[in-house]
């Protein structure tokens, strides 16, 4: 039997450092209002993902919506180093 | 002009800066804090915003309202912070030649920092509980953005 290893994908997994700032409901779940890490996640969907299954955030990805650097952006982007992450729950202003 | 405010709302400087020998019509809306929501009695509330953002999304929709609209200026200001009921948590002042386009500017302008600005607010209800606003329906996230039940304050 053969044991297939995908070399390739290991290959593609890179760490970078990124700072999460959390605010409302998801600064009171984290219990912080901003964490530096070290992440593989290979988008902000993974890296979304991965920080609610081990902090048990309550919202779906599909209620929120994701900044970079002070900008909206697309879940699929991938995480550069240095990088300053937003999950933005639904809103309420007004 | 769009800015956060940590403090209660003065009006007065607000429209002081929008006047303009062009203009015929000024619009101003005062969003307050009401006493009740999803027929729940409420005592106070938290605005808590990610500001810079926010101030460069608010400024894309007041840039929008002009070109829209053709208004001569527009400001506002939010709060954030804890307000209690009455207090002013949002400010619109729109100037323009005429009225129907400030009036639609104002609406405009409101209906888009509802909905776009990163702002959230948790409320507190008599007999102590407190939520965060549109984030507690977990199983349906059609409801979590849905304004159908929250008309303006």
């Amino acid at each position: 039997m053969e044991i297939a290893v995908n070399k390739g994908a290991e290959k593609d997994m890179v760490t970078v450092n990124v700072t999460v700032r959390y605010f409302a409901i998801l600064r009171d779940q984290r219990g912080a209002a901003s964490e530096q890490l070290s992440t593989e996640a290979a988008s902000l969907s993974e890296l979304y993902d991965s920080l609610a299954t081990t902090h048990g955030f309550s919202l779906k990805q599909d209620q929120l919506r994701v900044a970079v650097n002070d900008s909206f952006v697309d879940w699929r982007e991938q995480l550069s180093e240095g990088a300053q992450v937003v999950f933005i729950p639904p809103v309420a202003g007004g | 002009m769009f800015k956060f405010a940590a403090e209660k709302i003065e009006i007065e400087p607000l429209k002081k800066s929008l006047e303009d020998d062009r203009a015929g019509a000024v619009v101003c809306f005062e969003g307050i804090v009401r006493n009740h929501n999803e027929g729940k009695a409420v005592v106070a509330l938290e605005y808590e915003a990610y500001e810079t953002l926010g101030v460069t999304e608010a400024e894309k929709i007041l840039a929008e309202a002009s070109t829209n609209f053709g208004i001569l200026n527009a400001v506002c200001v939010h709060r954030v912070g804890e307000l209690k009921v009455g207090d002013m948590a949002v400010f619109v002042a729109v100037c323009s030649a005429h009225r129907h386009e400030a009036y639609q500017a104002s609406r405009y302008i409101i209906d888009e920092i509802k909905t776009r600005l990163p702002i959230w607010k948790k409320e507190t209800y008599a007999g102590g509980s407190s939520s965060w606003v549109n984030c507690q329906h977990l199983n349906n996230a059609a409801a979590c953005h849905s304004e159908a039940s929250h008309g303006h304050k």
